[in-house]
């Protein structure tokens, strides 16, 4: 690992169900002033744990001790630094029904997704994708005027 | 077999094999407050101030290396702890906390008294709990006296709703722990020991970094084996006081800030630190670029997150200090102790060059020289705690520490306030030795309630005010750092310390001489009371060595040699 201050990086921390595990992890984020890019959380099937899921940017010194840290929570069982993963986001997106339909649905289809839900006035498109593609489908979802963009954070998972 | 959730409290208590619980009682804490009137299975003291009440279980833990309980209601009695877990927090110390909360349907409504203590207390705690339900409660005290005294020992809070305390449930106290995500590392790895071996039997200038780890730990003898099987040299940290045993002739002293010149100048100069339980804080390591920077560096630390925290570690061991130094010991058999002898002989020049030294006086009590006095009067038998400030750092470079436990102060957090109490806990632990708390005109006055304290529970500390009408250690720093403006340290304005002591139920000295020094502590050692010895010392001596925060350890400011009793005399 380089000591590229701003370096992304992903952890994933599985931590036991209890209250206010997810309190105790941000927390040492905040307490070192460093930001979350994104986060996400929910129980893994079949078991009392959960799989957060963290973005975010930092240099690998500072990483080195939140993963240290974290894995001296109580509750934490388990810390991931990935380093080879699979990484995929989601993103929904409203357009105005009046937008190019069809250039909107070969758009989403070029990112792996498509339109989910059609209303009176706008349309819904969801994309599942790498985050960095996310980030250019968004770019190209400009030119159709969106009304609303929401982004569902980054879930990895270690190839 | 049914009963109360506070009568569960009580009885995992009891199941714990605590003898003391410190405490003070209110609404939230009150039913578990009724059976402790009608238990008689542990003693309760009721200190002045639930702060006192944490560090005296503190004070109770560092004695005697067991877990230390106190008990606060929710709310003003909880956020009064706080200062006390965060001192125990820092210095590893084990330590459960129970805080009565208000009841569960109150919990997110701002009922009266209630605070979030979990969300408080979560940066200063090993671990907390919000108990909320009946059920869990007996696996939560279980828990929670398990995880402050395993792994790297922490305070340990456990937060229990008032309608728990009252409900009626089933109890079973569990006879084991079982927390999937916490399992603590004992035993160092083969291949980094063996790899560790061979790097001191190679090395030139080994130097063994003794920090409050080997005191939690308990592995004193251990470490003086291993001094004594390979002839290393030793400094130890201001938590580590006593491992090694004043009279050790391998014990340099103490390094850091204000450790002597013979322990820095081996720090600078080794190329190989041993580091055993020291965490490499800053006021140890100074300039951390000039830090043992001709040395590779063994450390040994039983949390992951505190090896390479600061410096690079050429070997890194994780485990307990215990195992770590039985499974080393064994390869240690035929080191060739001659191998360090060079080593030894500059590090004894050093130490003859700059002994740790000050100059006494005829004329005005040196608090140095009473810190000695003391050493010579009860030597042994005593244990000394103290306070924060420079009457702390003369106790630590001058008091004869034999052995670990024997030395109880405030290092991480440098909480003025937290000698008395703490010597409260450490007599009701050891009553039959003297405690005296070594202190300042500051910060006595931080928890002085603890008199009435001290009195009705014939608790007899004695507490020697090395009184210099200053915020001493704060008036140091303006000396040298801020041209002498000093501001808002001077302390001329006093109250009559012997009033104040009689006023509470014990008993006061005025000490202006050696000789009254040497009757006072005779009388007090046989008046059996609690006391306060207002010792007048020199009001601008200073603490030397010292490192300038910031600066390379070789950087010293030394003592003169001839005598100046402080400039503005
Ligand atoms: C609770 C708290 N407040 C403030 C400080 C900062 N502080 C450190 S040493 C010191 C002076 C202590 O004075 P005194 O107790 O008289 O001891 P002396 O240094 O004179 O021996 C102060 C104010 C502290 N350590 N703890």
């Amino acid at each position: 690992m380089s000591g590229n201050i701003n370096e992304r990086r992903v952890i994933s921390v599985v931590v036991m169900n209890e209250s206010s595990v997810l309190a105790r992890v941000t927390a040492l984020f905040a307490g070192r002033g460093y930001n979350i890019e994104s986060l996400t959380v929910a129980p893994i099937p079949e078991s009392d744990m959960s799989h957060i899921t963290i973005a975010t940017k930092g240099n690998a010194k500072v990483m080195e001790q939140i993963t240290k840290q974290l894995h001296k929570l109580i509750p934490v069982y388990k810390v991931i630094e990935h380093e080879e993963m699979v990484e995929k986001e989601m993103v929904l997106i409203k357009f105005p029904i009046a937008e190019n339909l069809s250039d909107i649905q070969a758009l989403c289809k070029a990112y792996n997704g498509g339109i989910v839900n059609v209303g009176k006035e706008m349309v819904i498109a969801q994309v599942a994708d790498e985050p960095k593609r996310i980030k250019h489908f968004i770019e190209a979802a400009h030119r159709y005027n969106p009304c609303e963009i929401v982004r569902g954070g980054v879930v990895a998972i270690e190839r | 077999m049914q009963m109360s959730g506070a009568q569960m409290v009580c009885e995992a208590i009891i199941a714990e094999g605590v003898k003391t619980v410190f405490g003070y009682p209110g609404g939230a804490i009150m039913h578990v407050y009724d059976e402790i009137y009608k238990q008689n299975g542990f003693e309760h003291i009721l200190n002045r101030h639930e702060q006192a009440a944490v560090h005296a279980a503190d004070g109770y833990a560092r004695a005697t290396g067991k877990v230390g309980v106190a008990m606060v209601t929710s709310g003003p009695g909880f956020t009064n702890a706080v200062t006390g877990l965060a001192t125990a927090y820092m210095d590893s110390i084990p330590m459960v906390v129970i805080s009565g909360q208000v009841p569960l349907s109150l919990i997110g409504t701002d009922g009266f008294q209630e605070i979030d203590a979990v969300g408080i207390s979560r940066p200063c705690t090993k671990h907390n709990f919000l108990v909320r339900s009946l059920e869990e409660l007996p696996r939560i005290l279980k828990e929670a006296f398990y995880i402050a005294r395993s792994g790297r020992p922490g305070p340990v809070l456990v937060d229990v709703p008032k309608d728990i305390t009252v409900e009626i449930g089933e109890f079973s106290y569990p006879d084991s722990v079982n927390i999937p995500s916490y399992k603590p590392t004992y035993k160092g790895n083969k291949r980094q020991i063996e790899k560790a071996v061979e790097a001191i039997k190679k090395a030139k200038k080994p130097l063994l970094y003794i920090g409050g780890g080997v005191v939690l730990s308990n592995a004193y003898k251990l470490v003086r084996q291993l001094a004594e099987t390979t002839q290393i040299p030793a400094v130890e940290t201001l938590m580590a006081r006593g491992v090694m045993g004043a009279k050790n002739p391998l014990l340099l002293g103490m390094l850091g800030m204000h450790g002597n010149y013979a322990s820095n100048m081996a720090m600078s100069e080794t190329d190989l630190v041993i580091s055993l339980g020291a965490r490499f804080d800053d006021r140890v390591t100074g300039k951390l670029s000039e830090f043992a920077k001709y040395a590779d560096i063994i450390h040994v630390d039983i949390d992951p997150a505190n090896i390479a925290k600061l410096v690079d570690v050429d070997y890194p061991i994780v485990g307990d200090i215990t195992q770590v130094l039985e499974q080393m010991l064994p390869l240690l058999d035929d080191v060739n102790t001659e191998r360090y002898h060079a080593w030894r002989e500059i590090l004894k020049r050093y130490d003859e060059l700059h002994p740790q030294s000050y100059v006494d006086s005829d004329e005005v009590i040196k608090p140095q020289w009473a810190i000695e006095r003391i050493g010579e009067l009860i030597g042994e038998d005593a244990i000394i705690t103290s306070d924060v400030g420079q009457h702390q750092m003369w106790a630590a470079q001058h008091y004869p520490f034999d052995r670990p436990r024997q030395w109880i102060n405030s290092g991480g957090l440098g909480t003025m306030g937290f000698g008395f109490p703490a010597a409260i806990g450490a007599k009701r632990a050891f009553p039959e030795k003297t405690v005296i708390n070594v202190t300042g005109d500051g910060s006595i006055l931080m928890n002085m309630q603890e008199l009435v304290t001290a009195a009705e529970y014939k608790t007899p500390v004695i507490n020697m005010i090395l009184n210099n009408h200053f915020l001493g250690m704060v008036r140091q720093w303006q000396t040298f750092f801020y041209e002498k403006r000093y501001s808002e340290t001077d302390l001329s304005f006093q109250p009559n310390w012997k009033a104040l002591a009689e006023a509470c139920g014990g008993i006061g000295y005025d000490v202006t001489t050696k000789e009254e020094f040497d009757a006072a502590i005779k009388d007090a050692i046989e008046q059996d009371k609690v006391c306060f010895m207002n010792v007048a010392v020199n009001r601008f001596e200073n603490v030397l060595p010292m490192v300038p925060a910031g600066g390379a350890l070789f950087n010293m400011m030394l003592p003169q040699k001839t005598e100046t009793h402080g400039e503005e005399k």
